[in-house]
């Protein structure tokens, strides 16, 4: 099965191919590396920018100005900070022109720790993120659904943030994205560019894929439950699978929301009205955090069907994710961590 | 001024009616802002020499075959030479549900014009020189377009990073972008002055560093601007390379209404300069030039009651176009 970051450059390849997409752009992204994690390796349309992310996020305006549909790449979600005026003003650009400039572009980016990325390796961006009024905000946490997000980011009319989950960018599927090849090794052989100075004549030889689309704003119940609802996506939804599988005398609802923002809601409710407890789990710092929203939402509109209030669990509220295991492990949510929450729940309830 | 008369007396003296167009408009929106009917005023009188040249020689029009344009907030007489009604203008410094930029959303002079390639103005200083390269670079790699970009800024502007961008991204070897990139200095930024930010001489030498051709001109000599734009566009649509052009400006009501928007009478203006010289030249006579001033003025008060009784925009309309085709972006309702 594909890695994610295959996925992710499979649907890529669809996209210029069949979606119009004319530009994949940004530090690196181009040949010969095709990116730091390779999501844009061998393709036609991929090329390297000046290292200047208010360049690749400028540019990306400017082309979708046109109406011509781009991606462009920050290598990390670290160095999207000192463009965050200009993602403001992506996203506002419909909005300040009366519906007169839509923006079809797609930002990509790496976010997250579980790398061992030490402070500027590790920020997540999610949070920041879903406060872009304009934008589309995803982020998947398998190879599929980074294939079927990433076309339909590509389609959608609008900026949309994709954040690739950058621990989980080597995760391999546990479904067949389509159109790939039956043997994970001719996948690799065929699209993977080839080490050394075999790279330089390298082509890949692309299967015939098909179009599959998660639509944005849709999440999607991976395992259905009786006492609690998980929410989570990402990297921290993989884990939250981990903490729920050894877990017993508890059932758990979990949810891949893989859209931030539109996120969806209607999902949401029907799952914690039923099991009467909620858990949201995420990366970015916990102040003003995304999934306080979401726990604020619940209580709002489903105070008197919990039965425990309603919680999040997210990085802890330091300027940086440490290098050491010991310090990572003590800033973001840890299996052991959303485990323990569970159970605080249960036992908490009323 | 610049003596060089190659261009007829019909093109010159249309030239001083727009300039001339452009000031009463510019006037008159200060004069809104002034009545208390505008929340704010910004925009270009002191640019006209400069700006209305460059609208002449526009070729506009929608879509990536034609001129597309990144506006800062002074560039309101381009758009009057490119054939902006004043009623456009004052739509915007009203705030009306008419205002076909923002709905009444904006700024006063922050344009939106999608038939001529107008991308959205912002208040954001510099942005336009990142955007504007991303057009440019879609321009240049379509087949036989003789299209370019258009990125204009003030002298302030050039001190932000997306500048710095603009220069990198738009003179990378064998990827040169067909952009004409100005900065109309006025000498100030708000309050601060040029003179104590720059360490280099002029702006263009920064240009110069990039390999990209550039000049410095007297931006309050309508003749000279047209020139210098004309032969730089020719080149770029010619060459697909860019051309740098500094021009230098007056700033002749202040930064904005936050620094009063009154007349400031120790700055060049350029339109009263270039309607002496064509008086002086015979071009056009006293008679003829006070009616030019007089029938705009008129044109303005007329306009300006017409746009008065125009619809405000209505508060439930907040949530339009946030994501496009009519999409809701409201979290309430999802």
């Amino acid at each position: 099965m594909a890695t994610m970051v295959q996925g992710i450059r499979m649907a890529l390849h669809y996209g210029e191919r069949h979606l119009d997409l004319k530009d994949i752009f940004g530090q690196d992204a181009g040949p010969p590396l095709g990116g730091v994690f390779t999501a844009t390796q061998g393709l036609k349309t991929a090329w390297n920018t000046p290292l200047d992310e208010r360049g690749i996020v400028g540019t990306a305006i400017g082309i979708a100005m046109t109406g011509q549909r781009c991606v462009g790449e920050i290598q990390f979600a670290d160095y999207i900070f000192n463009t965050i005026d200009l993602l403001k003003l992506a996203g506002n650009n419909l909005w300040c022109s009366h519906g007169q400039f839509p923006l079809p572009l797609v930002l990509m980016t790496p976010s997250g720790a579980g790398i061992h990325g030490s402070i500027y390796h590790s920020h997540s961006f999610d949070s920041w993120a879903v406060r872009l009024a304009g934008w589309k905000v995803v982020c998947p946490s398998n190879a599929l659904d980074a294939y079927g997000l990433m076309i339909s980011a590509i389609l959608d009319p609008n900026p949309v943030l994709y954040l690739k989950p950058k621990a989980l960018l080597r995760v391999k599927s546990k479904d067949k994205i389509p159109g790939e090849p039956e043997d994970e090794k001719e996948l690799k052989k065929r699209i993977d560019a080839p080490i050394g100075s075999a790279r330089e004549n390298w082509k890949p030889n692309w299967p015939l894929l098909q179009e599959y689309k998660v639509p944005i704003g849709k999440g999607k119940i991976v395992q259905e439950g009786e006492d609690l609802t998980l929410i989570s996506f990402g990297r921290s939804f993989y884990l939250c699978e981990q903490a729920i599988k050894n877990l017993k005398d508890v059932s758990v609802e979990l949810i891949d929301l893989r859209s931030l923002y539109p996120y969806d809601w209607k999902l949401i409710k029907s799952s914690f009205q039923k099991t009467r407890r909620a858990l949201i789990v995420n990366e970015d710092t916990e102040v003003a955090n995304f999934a306080e929203h979401l726990a604020y939402r619940m209580v709002q509109e489903g105070f008197y069907h919990l039965l425990a209030p309603p919680s999040v669990l997210s990085g802890k509220q330091v300027p940086g994710v440490g290098l050491n295991p010991n310090l990572e492990s003590a800033t973001v949510p840890q299996v052991s961590d959303i485990q323990k929450e569970i159970q605080k729940l249960i036992a908490d309830s009323w | 001024m610049t003596k060089q008369l190659s261009l007829s007396k019909e093109q010159l003296i249309k030239i001083y009616d727009l300039m001339v167009k452009a000031r009463v408009t510019e006037e008159r929106l200060i004069h809104i802002y002034k009545q208390g009917l505008g929340y704010f005023w910004i925009g270009g009188p002191g640019e006209e020499a400069f700006a209305v040249p460059l609208g002449l020689l526009i070729d506009k029009g929608r879509g990536i075959n034609k001129d597309w344009l990144y506006l800062h907030y002074r560039g309101l007489p381009t758009l009057i030479a490119m054939g902006l009604s004043m009623k456009e203008a004052f739509r915007t410094v009203l705030n009306k549900a008419t205002d076909q930029s923002s709905g009444g959303r904006n700024f006063v002079n922050h344009y939106s014009l999608p038939q001529w390639n107008v991308a959205p103005v912002t208040s954001v200083i510099g942005v336009q020189y990142s955007m504007a390269i991303g057009t440019a670079y879609a321009q240049s790699r379509t087949k036989d377009s003789k299209s370019l970009t258009v990125v204009t800024g003030g002298d302030a502007g050039s001190h932000e990073g997306d500048f710095a961008t603009c220069l990198i991204w738009s003179s990378r070897p064998k990827k040169e972008l067909p952009l004409l990139i100005t900065v109309q200095n006025n000498q100030w930024g708000i309050s601060t002055s040029y003179a104590n930010q720059h360490g280099s001489k002029s702006i263009a030498d920064r240009a110069r560093a990039f390999q990209i051709e550039s000049y410095v001109i007297d931006g309050n000599d309508p003749v000279e601007s047209y020139h210098q734009l004309s032969q730089a566009i020719q080149n770029i649509r010619k060459n697909r390379r860019p051309v740098f052009i500094e021009a230098k400006v007056s700033r002749l009501y202040g930064h904005s209404s936050a620094s009063g928007a009154n007349y400031v009478k120790e700055e060049e203006c350029c339109v009263k300069k270039f309607e002496s010289f064509l008086i002086k030249e015979k071009l056009l006579t006293k008679k003829q030039s006070e009616e030019i001033w007089f029938n705009y003025k008129e044109e303005a008060k007329k306009t300006q009651r017409e746009v008065m009784k125009e619809e405000d925009p209505q508060g439930n309309t907040i949530w339009n176009y946030i994501y496009d085709k009519g999409e809701n972006a409201d979290w309430r309702k999802f």
